[in-house]
């Protein structure tokens, strides 16, 4: 299977990508790692007429700690994010989450801000995302604005990012010493989840939930239930309310909240 | 619209002219010549394209070739000596049968390689895990594991003639 054709824009500075984007608007898509892009265009679902690489950017890959958060590079590679001592020690659900993306491979090229961008409700790093109450920075013509991640994943495979936006850093704020756990539910190892639970403890508890919408969500009801102090059995029996899980050859609508009340309590047990 | 594309694989550097949509892998096999390098699923699935890129293992058919631009590649050509003597993990799997049919063999060895490169003395769960990525449909894994496992505990393999019995 090959890509239709395209014409191929390298980038070298955000600058130069926003420059691009402003003179190709909707014909073009960025290439960051790839490994969502590259088989969507593969399978001809997404026929950009022009592909703006922005991986070879070197200045939107880091990781960095600034205090009370860490704000990560949207092209750190998912591999860096599961081995970096900062997020180890500050946000270990993320690091965690990050190493049940895909398979090393898969890691070793695809990146947190393309993971974002993509917007799967199926992908295990946004949920993460929202349970640790991250804030995302896009850059645009007319400068810099934040999104909070909650009003981030706007719909199937849409983000707040617009056409000729770009995703440039994460800032995740420090949970250090606080408990957390990634359930992700899944036939075989490589597999996509078919249904996730990111749980981030502590005064303020997130819950993010995979494949249980169209966009990643998260278990708000439960989350309140959770801060007020509810028993583990009434946070959990509230893990898929106001949710709506999709209904798939993997699992139908009852089985994904059936799984999602499991997984949550799985989480908090853990 | 053709894309001016250099990379050095195995140490040895090609300048090709490419269509932009040409994969990393097409560009190996069919514009190098290097077909040890296999295609399997083409979906980023089963990792028998597996190769090095900068060190790190990638699925070579979900990688542009224009993404490898000036970048270095190792493929299963590139593993044994110029004497035709095996490195560690070629020898285990050669001693511990860590293949049947050969298929996925090319990725398993790069895979393998990457893993021991980063984890010299893996755990037979750190090596399962760092495989999760390769699918193999004749050996049920287990001498593939065996055979990692033994190149981790020879480090400095056997050295042995291409095409002599042992």
């Amino acid at each position: 299977m090959i890509p239709a054709k395209f014409d191929y824009k390298p980038a070298q500075s955000k600058e130069e990508a926003l420059s691009l984007l402003a003179e190709y608007g909707d014909e073009a898509k960025l290439l960051a790692g790839g490994h969502s892009l590259l088989p969507l265009m593969k399978l001809r679902l997404a026929t950009p007429e022009v592909l703006i690489d922005i991986g070879a950017m070197e200045d939107l890959s880091y990781i960095q700690d600034k205090g009370d958060v860490v704000a990560i590079g949207a092209l750190t590679k998912h591999r860096q994010v599961e081995q970096s001592d900062i997020l180890k020690e500050h946000i270990p659900l993320l690091a965690h989450t990050a190493s049940h993306v895909g398979d090393p491979q898969v890691r070793n090229r695809g990146t947190i801000g393309g993971s974002l961008c993509h917007g799967d409700p199926a992908s295990d790093l946004p949920a993460a995302i929202l349970a640790t109450r991250a804030t995302l920075v896009i850059s645009g013509p007319s400068g810099e604005r934040k999104v909070e991640s909650d009003a981030f994943f706007t719909d199937f495979w849409e983000t707040e990012v617009k056409e000729d936006e770009l995703l440039t850093e994460i800032i995740v704020p420090k949970h250090t010493g606080e408990s957390w756990a990634y359930q992700k539910f899944n036939r075989r190892a490589q597999d996509w989840a078919i249904v996730g639970c990111a749980l981030q403890a502590g005064d303020n508890p997130g819950i993010g939930m995979v494949n249980m919408g169209s966009t990643p969500v998260r278990a708000v009801d439960a989350e309140n239930a959770l801060k007020s102090g509810g028993s583990s059995k009434e946070v959990c029996e509230l893990a898929d309310s106001g949710l709506t899980p999709p209904t798939d050859i993997h699992g139908n609508e009852s089985y994904r909240r059936d799984l999602a009340k499991v997984l949550l309590q799985r989480a908090l047990e853990s | 619209m053709s894309y001016p594309t250099s990379i050095n694989i195995n140490g040895n550097a090609y300048h090709k002219s490419v269509d932009p949509r040409t994969l990393l892998v097409h560009f190996i096999r069919e514009e190098c010549g290097l077909t040890g390098t296999h295609i399997g699923c083409d979906t980023s699935n089963c990792g028998a394209c597996t190769v090095l890129l900068d060190g790190n293992a990638v699925k070579s058919c979900t990688v542009l070739a224009v993404q490898a631009n000036n970048h270095e590649i190792t493929t299963v050509e590139g593993l044994a000596n110029d004497d035709g003597s095996f490195t560690p993990v070629q020898e285990g799997f050669r001693q511990e049968h860590g293949l049947q049919c050969g298929y996925c063999t090319p990725g398993m060895l790069m895979a393998a390689t990457a893993l021991l490169d980063e984890i010299p003395n893996p755990s037979e769960q750190e090596i399962r895990e760092n495989l999760e990525g390769n699918l193999c449909r004749c050996t049920g894994y287990e001498m593939i594991v065996r055979s990692v496992q033994w190149a981790a505990q020879n480090p400095d393999g056997i050295p042995v003639q291409i095409g002599e019995s042992s």
